[in-house]
């Protein structure tokens, strides 16, 4: 599904990811772990396309196809979806608006006929369900004066809308009170499919207690310094990150 | 980072066109025998072409103001416009039934169908062509209820009594420039009289369009609503795409009588000019209403997308006690487009309530500036502003400025004031594609939300309307 090879990019003059190897298989769950500053956000951002990045080497496939040539909103069409770590506020556009907009530009380019409010109201009461949500959140504009919590739990609404093959998870669990963390890593896992995969990116191995990974990778300093299975994670958690750094260093 | 919010104007005018039409063109200067010539051809009465004379002498005498607008653009020649163009054709004027079918076509083009058939239901036209009505729908239902919707001219002859009382009782022929102008030579406009307790049963509105090139348009409307009436007028108006600048120098009056409402909606959308800032219409227009009965209200809503340059500032004088104005606004400028528009809140009557909601958008080249000014006089006790005026920038290139004067005279007044200016973020565009929205569309959406407050206020068809205007007066503003 999604083959990244060597990938390099920078901000500026700055290169931030320095040659990043990673595959990514239909219906697998990888989380991606590494200390603050790593790149975690900016691996995510990049596959995204966001234009603040350039890519200055190697290369990323995405169900055959390179990802890296396509504009963000053809990506997010073939269905790479993203959970922002700050999701962003569009004042005045209610969340019901924008999500239906989203949802039929995504069906547009998959060559089926664009849903009424009507039929969409129906869809999205089955939706709000995966995040234990009522409806009153639709006519709120999008995340404008939403809480920490609250906009992390409409990036997982977005997700279960919009049914993306390829879902990134950058910090979701960030700023959760515990059961907003139990709905949305429920919510999730709701949303786990066989040709639907993952990459959750997090600090917490506690969020890996409710999504259980196929496979831990930690950055450091750019590139992917350790992979594992799901007890990696346990690992750090008792070890730190200086350990894996200084593995890497052992290995280079 | 920024060549994403890079600005370009690649937009299409699709109003362009021009009418292949014959038309009586008045010889191109203005003097005193234009005048002249344009009154006699409406067949008007003589007090009404002393008044035209009276603010020519005024006109005369002032100079076109350059010193306080935030706009550039080189002094008009005044004599090389005509003052009056209209369409020559066998069949009489003002009667839709045995109007010229090129008429008709030109509204069909622009979607405003006349012909009985296809007429747009709930919603009564009045047609304006250069200086000259084409024809108004709907006019026979309206006058079963004593509402007299009709064009400037008819309204001078059927109903002179109304005209002397209340012309100029708003905006005074010596008012400004451009007001004066409008006086001496205004060709045509709407008329409308709503009875005592009467409410419009339907949404009124005049569509301008100006064909003839070199010509200016002086329309004049006057709206009157009668104790405890109410109606809803709304005016939308378009221009060929030329190289020369165009003027159009309008007076919109509106009086409200005791506990009556007028709702008057525009949707500008006048050609701009093209890339290089060549042509486009020049739009100085003098918009007031006045509240003259307690507990009266005028509201003006307005959607400003096109001219090159825009001089604007729909006021309301409140002089009854408890009388309500309100002035949303979204003025949006793009590629080499100027705007100084805004509004003046004039508070005399007690208890007078005024709430200012201005969006702003500037893209590409554009220069939008708010100018609005809130004056409390001393009688007006306990008067009560609120103003909200929001700028949105799209890229480096525009600017926006805000220029509020407030004056208030009486103790127990209040008012508020809040400003923001925002840059629309490439972090909010980049969030809509990533759903899989495409950068126009990722911009209408914030730009319509940005402006909610204000189309809220439209009706709903014209809601619609605006918002589609918005996105093509915006596209190719982002690269
Ligand atoms: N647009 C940018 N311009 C300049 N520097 C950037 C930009 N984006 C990221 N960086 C820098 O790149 C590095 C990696 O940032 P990134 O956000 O990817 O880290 P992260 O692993 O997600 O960290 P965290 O765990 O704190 O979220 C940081 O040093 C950051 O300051
Ligand atoms: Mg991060």
């Amino acid at each position: 599904m999604l083959q990244i090879k060597d990938l390099r990019a920078a901000a500026g003059d700055k290169e931030i990811l320095r040659g990043i190897n990673l595959t990514v298989n239909p219906g697998e769950v990888h989380a991606v772990m590494g200390p603050n500053g790593s790149g975690k956000s900016t691996l995510a951002q990049v596959l995204a396309g966001h234009p603040a990045y350039r890519v200055t080497g190697g290369s990323v496939s995405y169900l055959e196809q390179d990802l890296l040539d396509m504009e963000p909103e053809e990506r997010a069409q073939l269905g790479v979806f993203l959970a922002f770590q700050y999701p962003v506020e569009i004042p005045g556009v209610t969340n019901a608006y924008f999500l239906r907009a989203a949802y039929n530009e995504i069906r547009k380019a998959r060559g089926l006929e664009e849903v009424d409010s009507m039929d969409f109201i129906d869809l999205l009461e089955e939706k709000l369900r995966v995040v234990e949500w009522g409806p009153e959140i639709m006519s709120r504009a999008v995340n404008s004066g939403f809480s920490g919590g609250e906009k992390k739990r409409n990036e997982i609404l977005q997700l279960a809308v919009l049914e993306p093959k390829l879902a990134i998870l950058d910090e979701t669990d960030s700023g959760l009170d515990i059961d907003a963390l139990r709905i949305v890593a429920g919510g999730v896992n709701k949303l786990r499919a066989r040709d639907r995969s993952f990459v959750v990116v997090t600090h917490y191995q506690r969020l890996l207690n409710y999504i259980v990974p196929d496979h831990v990778h930690v950055l450091s300093n750019g590139r992917i310094a350790m992979s594992g299975g799901k007890d990696l994670a346990l690992e750090l958690e008792a070890r730190g990150y200086e350990w894996v750094e200084s593995a890497a260093e052992a290995v280079a | 980072m920024s060549s994403s919010v890079e600005t370009l104007v690649n937009r299409e005018y699709k109003y362009g066109f021009v009418t292949d039409i014959e038309s009586d063109v008045a010889p191109k200067g203005l003097s005193e025998d234009t005048v002249r010539f344009i009154s006699a051809r409406k067949g008007e009465p003589a007090w009404l072409l002393e008044w035209r004379l009276k603010a020519y002498r005024g006109w005369v005498k002032m100079t076109e103001p350059h010193d306080w607008p935030n706009v550039r653009y080189t002094p008009i020649d005044y004599q090389s416009i005509s003052y009056f163009s209209a369409p020559r054709t066998t069949k009489p004027l003002g009667s839709l039934d045995e109007a010229d079918p090129k008429l008709l076509e030109t509204y069909e083009k622009l979607g405003i169908p006349l012909s009985e058939q296809k007429i747009l239901a709930g919603v009564a036209v009045d047609a304006i062509f250069d200086s000259v009505s084409v024809g108004t729908t709907y006019k026979a239902k309206l006058a079963e209820q004593g509402i007299t919707f009709c064009s400037f001219g008819e309204a001078v002859q059927e109903h002179p009594e109304l005209v002397k009382k209340y012309l100029g009782s708003v905006v005074p022929a010596s008012d400004n420039f451009f007001a004066a102008l409008n006086a001496a030579v205004f060709s045509d406009g709407s008329f409308v009289y709503v009875p005592k307790g009467v409410r419009c049963p339907m949404e009124l509105s005049t569509y301008f369009r100006i064909n003839t090139a070199n010509t200016g348009q002086f329309e004049r409307t006057l709206i009157i609503a009668d104790e405890g009436a109410y109606v809803s007028y709304l005016e939308g108006c378009t221009a060929p795409k030329r190289d020369e600048n165009q003027l159009h120098a309008a007076v919109v009056e509106l009086v409200a009588l005791e506990g009556a409402a007028i709702k008057y909606s525009t949707v500008q959308n006048w050609y701009a000019g093209d890339e290089e800032g060549r042509g486009g219409i020049y739009n100085f227009v003098t918009k007031r209403g006045k509240c003259v009965g307690p507990r009266s209200k005028i509201s003006w809503t307005q959607v400003e997308t096109g001219s090159a340059i825009t001089w604007k500032y729909p006021s309301v004088i409140l002089q009854g006690d408890d009388s309500v104005g309100e002035f949303y606004s979204v003025a949006v400028v793009n590629g080499h487009q100027q705007a100084d528009t805004g509004t003046k809140m004039i508070h005399m009557g007690k208890n007078t309530r005024s709430t200012i909601v201005s969006k702003g958008i500037s893209a590409g080249q554009g220069q939008n500036s708010y100018r609005g000014l809130v004056k409390v006089l001393p009688k007006a006790a306990g008067a009560r502003n609120y103003t909200q005026c929001d700028s949105m920038l799209i890229g480096n290139r525009c600017g926006a400025h805000t220029f509020p004067y407030i004056d208030v005279q009486n103790p127990t007044a209040s008012t508020e004031h809040e400003a923001s200016t925002s840059k629309i973020g490439e972090d909010q565009i980049f969030y809509l594609k990533q759903r899989g929205l495409n950068t126009e569309n990722a911009i209408s959406m914030i730009v319509n939300g940005f402006c909610k407050e204000v189309f809220q206020e439209l009706p709903m068809e014209f809601a619609v309307e605006a918002q589609k205007l918005l996105g093509i007066s915006l596209e190719g503003s982002v690269g």
